[in-house]
């Protein structure tokens, strides 16, 4: 199985909310929220670190999964991305402008 | 309940003000009868502010970030800030007169990853449109800015403001926004001016006119639906509050000056001074806002409207009380279902006068979908 590696796309707009993120695409103003898992990874997608270093170092130390099952659900997750525009995904590295990580846990009263 | 209502709703419960309109300037290069504004600069805040403030929002979980004024291309720094708005992956909605948006400016907007820019059109014809405006050619400009932000697959909303001097010209505006493929809003209502003068109200449509509006199915779809009689409120109802400001939404003036609402002013703040989530914490002012609930309202709440009515506690508050009615909207019930409000039962018809309104965006028509918030 070949590697892949992942990117955040720039066109999308993101927050945190009460441990979720909110993400729109600005292109078509679709809606989505993350849950802590699919969070996790997103927040990763620099486009330099393969989906499997991501899925070993920021998933299988919080989560419990096995790696194997936790690759395969990341790759399904970030086809399902990556067809909505919000996520570029490729064999090989990703150069070029990510949109920010700089998504921060919203301070909650 | 739809995902967006759900996120919405879950920012209520958090205390998490999820959008922000943020006037930038309010100089502007047209001078439009009926605006509120002063267009005089009286220390716009700097970049460097303004940048301030976005990552403090940013922080305070804001997603929904409107960008406007006065006119936001007065700004030169508008790209930059646009820039930094979008670094911190807010939504950004730009609202505009479009006169200075050419194809370089579009192409911008298009690659910074605005969401939608709303645009302001009163008639279809030139001379109407243009006399509203005082600004010569501005109908041209303005069709032209929008041509080219949809040559960049851009989402663009028409504004249509509704007062008596364009009042026959909507349907052509309609259809103008189906030949731009656009969408477009009508806003039925002139807001007193911001130093208090109210004579631009007397620009106001009648309650004929908004009769008009409200039984228009181009405007209102289901008409039967649109202009039904209001169901008895129940308890939830009753213990609901009036609006999203100052609960999920708040203001900020190109001075830092914070408020619950663009037609809510009710000082609350001051960014220059103070962060923003103290404000948003700790305001006296938006606490008060926050604790009413309609059952606390003083005329509206034995009003049969209650869980209808679009009042506006902003513009009641303009009147003298956030706890009271909204007259304007008071009217606007009363043509949509011919049922008389609480509010006109207790007056004599004479004071019943379309003096303020809310800003009441009827949802038509061409794409729905497109209001995210």
């Amino acid at each position: 199985m070949s590697e892949k590696y992942i990117m955040r796309s720039s066109a999308i707009a993101a927050r945190m909310l009460g441990g979720e993120m909110m993400i729109m695409s600005v292109k078509d103003s679709t809606f989505f929220t993350l849950d802590p898992v699919a969070t996790a990874i997103w927040q990763a997608a620099d486009g330099r670190t393969a989906l499997s270093e991501i899925v070993a170092t920021k998933i299988c130390p919080e989560f419990d999964v096995s790696l194997e099952t936790a690759v395969r659900d990341a790759e399904q997750f970030a086809e399902e991305l990556a067809s909505r525009g919000i996520l570029r995904i490729s064999d090989l590295p990703i150069s070029g402008s990510e949109q920010s990580a700089s998504v921060r846990p919203t301070e909650v009263q | 309940m739809s995902l967006l209502a759900e996120m919405n709703d879950k920012a209520l419960k958090l205390g998490v003000p999820i959008s922000v309109h943020l006037d930038v300037t309010y100089r502007c290069n047209e001078r439009c009868v009926h605006c509120y504004l002063d267009h005089d600069d009286h220390g716009e805040m700097t970049t460097c502010e303004i940048k301030g403030v976005l990552t403090q929002l940013s922080d305070a979980g804001v997603f929904f970030l409107t960008i406007s004024g006065g006119e936001v291309l007065m700004r030169r720094d508008l790209f930059e800030i646009l820039e930094y708005a979008r670094g911190l992956l807010f939504n950004v909605k730009l609202k505009t007169n479009g006169v200075m948006i050419r194809e370089a400016e579009a192409k911008r907007i298009r690659e910074l990853g605005v969401e939608q820019v709303q645009i302001s059109v009163y008639s279809h014809r030139p001379e109407v449109h243009d006399a509203i405006t005082k600004l010569p050619g501005s109908l041209k400009r303005t069709i032209e800015a929008i041509r080219f932000l949809r040559a960049q697959g851009l989402k663009v909303t028409i504004a249509n403001v509704l007062m008596s001097g364009n009042m026959a010209d909507y349907p052509g505006v309609i259809a103008l926004a189906r030949e731009l493929d656009v969408v477009y809003t009508l806003d039925p209502t002139i807001t007193p001016k911001m130093d208090g003068d109210r004579s631009i109200l007397s620009l106001n449509v009648d309650g004929s006119a908004l009769d008009r509006v409200f039984h228009d199915p181009d405007l209102v779809g289901n008409v039967a639906e649109f202009c039904a009689p209001p169901p008895t409120p129940g308890e939830d109802i009753m213990e609901g509050y009036p609006c999203s400001a100052g609960h999920t939404f708040c203001y900020i003036s190109p001075y830092g000056d914070v408020f619950p609402c663009v037609q809510f002013p009710l000082p609350s703040g001051n960014v220059r001074r103070q962060k923003f989530l103290d404000i948003w914490r700790g305001s006296a002012e938006l606490k008060q806002v926050r604790a009413i609930r309609a059952k606390d309202l003083t005329t509206c709440s034995s009003c049969a409207h209650v869980g209808t009515c679009t009042r506006c506690p902003g513009l009641a508050y303009v009147e003298g009380s956030m706890l009271g009615p909204s007259t304007a909207d008071c009217q606007k019930s009363f043509q949509r279902t011919g049922i008389p409000t609480a509010n006109m039962l207790r007056h004599s018809s004479s004071q019943i006068g379309v003096e303020i309104g809310p800003l009441i965006h009827i949802q038509p028509l061409l794409d729905a979908s497109a209001e995210a918030h």
